[in-house]
């Protein structure tokens, strides 16, 4: 190497420094769930295109999210499970939901194709319990008077980390069933009766595919792209509906957002015909008055711009957008809560 | 060409003076070790606390581990940790002696190499290839071929059989332990191989020399002299057995159970602490994590004053036997 072309070297690499501290300045940061981060990072991609402005986001969790927002370490942390209305009240928080995503049971039974199951919530709640242990059991069969069930054992599988899809899920058992409400309970991890535990989403899917007579819940995302043999559930309005887009949405805008102070909202088991009874909605948490209104204002900016065109992308990934009127609900609480900062 | 140069007295200063500087930097290097040490065995204990002393001694001995309720009881990680590492031992101790024993001893030359560097790449993966590995090829083999024989032939026999009942999942306590074994045995192997090399060939020799046989020369004279190293490898395997994380997450089931059967998931100390330590909400929840945490590191602790105890006693029979 001759001497010029180490010049050259030098000069590039303190100019790709320099540059990578102007833009770190601009950047915006946050923390928190896993489940919502390959979207996150995909419209930051684009909104870096377009904007030159970049998001850095550490994906480490619901419970760390809440803690680094809470420490100021980051302008938002976001959470797959909302922080009810006196939290955030006590924190000086304020919430509001960005994307829905669903949770979809997968099972894997000789003989039964994708969406040939019918379930419904007491029957899962009493598997996941080990009150059902076969397949033919006469409360399945009831809700499959057409198929032939196999007599074979029933292997429960659940997530063994913390996640968002354990919550919805433990919640959505809950609300079915009053005897899995007191004895486990809805949270991020519970102590499940019976059962094997498998770590993330790859790992429920693999276990369930392969364990003969397996059942399993994973991100609709994860169901959709490993066509997996998923059950369809029995609605709170009494209606067999599939996992989809479509479903998910509806759950969405039937809910109840307008008489829910701070969001919150948990979209399990919502009323409606066409309502997925397993659907979530991914938080994000900002401060009502911001230690550092510019880069508040930098972070509404994008979380604007992700609804705005947001929507193409997250349909691409398998999430599925928030509803127009949802959509303009947030922005009047912007407008309403945020203080010092210029939309 | 050996030259001697008078030192002059200012020269003689300024090297006191370096001398004193180096020594100076190597006792912080030292000191920053047990600063260290201090600081983590402070922050455990801190942030274990309010676990502690809300579950005293019953977080030893209860089985519950329910974040809802918020009821912690550490004895399914500690029981899950202490089975997998004694079984991974188990089955890495007699392949790691043979493999140590085959470089030193029985190997031809041009195989010797090829075989070591072997076993020390094995070292050199990282464990969550391990564990990829163990959940996708090694627990579908398990789980098709080898558990249902173990259920079929060891399951009915009184005693034992119980260590072998309940439904194939492929992954649990067993399939743990397999791949820690897998893990440790380059670690123990490298260490015996080493002990063994520092035999005196002279002593090897003497053997021959009387007639003895290979057999009677490895089991006579290698093993003996080197015992010390070979157990001080046997426990470089265990403390890595004991805090294995990300491998042993993918392939033990992680339920908080104790099951009587080895096929049936249970978890680890570390395993519990990785898989929910970044969505734990609550003081009572993140505390009781750092409490295992905190136990992790007293076992750890224990193991390893254990094997200096241990070592010391066979040093000084050594020594008053000479």
């Amino acid at each position: 190497m001759n001497l010029v072309s180490v010049k050259r070297v030098l000069v590039a690499a303190v100019g790709a420094v320099a540059f990578a501290g102007a833009v770190q300045a601009a950047d915006i940061s946050g923390a928190g769930a896993t489940f919502p981060y390959p979207i996150y990072s995909k419209w930051a991609d684009a909104y870096k295109t377009q904007t030159g402005i970049g998001l850095n986001y550490q994906s480490i969790g619901s419970g760390g999210g809440i803690k680094q927002i809470k420490a100021k370490t980051v302008t938002f942390g976001a959470s797959d499970m909302p922080l009810k209305p006196e939290d955030l009240k006590e924190a000086g928080l304020v919430q509001f939901p960005m994307i829905i995503g669903g949770v979809v049971p997968v099972v894997n039974i000789k003989g039964v194709s994708p969406g040939a199951l019918v379930l419904d919530g007491a029957t899962v709640a009493s598997i996941y319990m080990g009150e059902i242990t076969k397949w033919d059991d006469a409360r399945i069969k009831k809700l499959n008077p057409k198929l032939t069930l196999p007599a074979t054992t029933i292997a429960p599988v659940y997530r063994s980390d913390g996640s968002g899809t354990n919550f919805l899920f433990s919640d959505y058992l809950s609300k079915s069933s009053p005897k899995f409400q007191s004895s486990i309970g809805a949270n991020s991890s519970v102590q499940w009766p019976v059962g094997i535990g498998a770590k993330g989403n790859e790992g429920v899917a693999n276990m369930t595919t392969r364990t003969d007579g397996a059942i399993g819940y994973v991100e609709y995302a994860f169901a959709k792209q490993t066509k997996m043999a998923y059950a369809d559930l029995i609605n709170k309005a009494g209606k067999t509906v599939a996992p989809s887009a479509e479903s998910f949405q509806a759950a969405a805008a039937n809910a109840d957002w307008k008489n829910a102070p701070g969001y919150y909202l948990i979209l399990t088991d919502q009323a409606g015909p066409a309502s997925w009874p397993i659907t979530g909605t991914s938080f994000i948490l900002i401060y009502a008055v911001p230690p550092d209104a510019v880069a508040t204002g930098a972070a509404l900016k994008f979380f604007d711009w992700a609804y705005k065109n947001g929507g193409k992308m997250a349909a691409e990934l398998d999430y599925v957008p928030l509803p127009d009127t949802l959509i303009q609900q947030v922005r009047a609480t912007w407008k309403a809560q945020i203080q010092g900062v210029a939309l | 060409m050996n030259t001697v140069t008078a030192i002059s007295p200012r020269h003689a200063a300024g090297q006191r003076q370096r001398e004193r500087l180096f020594r100076g930097a190597t006792l912080a290097a030292a000191l920053l070790v047990l600063l260290l040490l201090g600081g983590v065995t402070l922050s455990l204990i801190v942030g274990a606390w309010p676990a502690l002393a809300q579950f005293k001694l019953s977080f030893l001995t209860r089985e519950i581990w329910n974040p809802v309720t918020d009821q912690y009881g550490a004895l399914a990680p500690i029981y899950g940790t202490l089975v997998t590492s004694f079984l991974a031992l188990l089955f890495a101790i007699p392949v790691s002696f043979g493999i140590a024993i085959f470089l030193t001893e029985l190997a031809p030359a041009w195989l010797k190499r090829p075989v070591g560097v072997a076993v020390e790449l094995l070292a050199a993966v990282p464990s969550i290839i391990y564990g990829i590995w163990g959940l996708f090829v090694l627990s579908p083999v398990l789980q098709r071929h080898v558990q249902p024989w173990l259920i079929e032939v060891l399951g009915p026999l009184p005693l034992v059989g119980k260590l072998f009942q309940g439904p194939p999942f492929g992954i649990g306590i067993l399939t743990a332990s397999f791949v820690l074994a897998i893990m440790i045995i380059p670690f123990i192997a490298a260490v015996m191989r080493d002990v063994f090399e520092t035999v005196p060939d002279v002593l090897k020799e003497s053997g021959y020399g009387l007639g003895a046989t290979t057999w009677e020369v490895i089991w006579q004279v290698v093993v003996p002299y080197a015992r010390t190293g070979m157990i001080g490898g046997v426990m470089l395997g265990l403390g890595r057995a004991l805090g294995e994380t990300m491998a042993v997450t993918f392939v033990i089931g992680n339920a908080h159970r104790i099951g009587t059967s080895l096929l049936a998931p249970g978890t680890t100390i570390s395993a519990s602490i990785a898989n929910e330590f970044a969505e734990a909400v609550g003081d009572l929840y993140t505390s009781s994590l750092i409490a295992l945490g905190a136990l992790l590191f007293l076992i750890t602790f224990v193991v390893i004053a254990a094997a200096r105890l241990m070592l010391m006693r066979l040093e000084r029979r050594a020594l008053s036997s000479a």
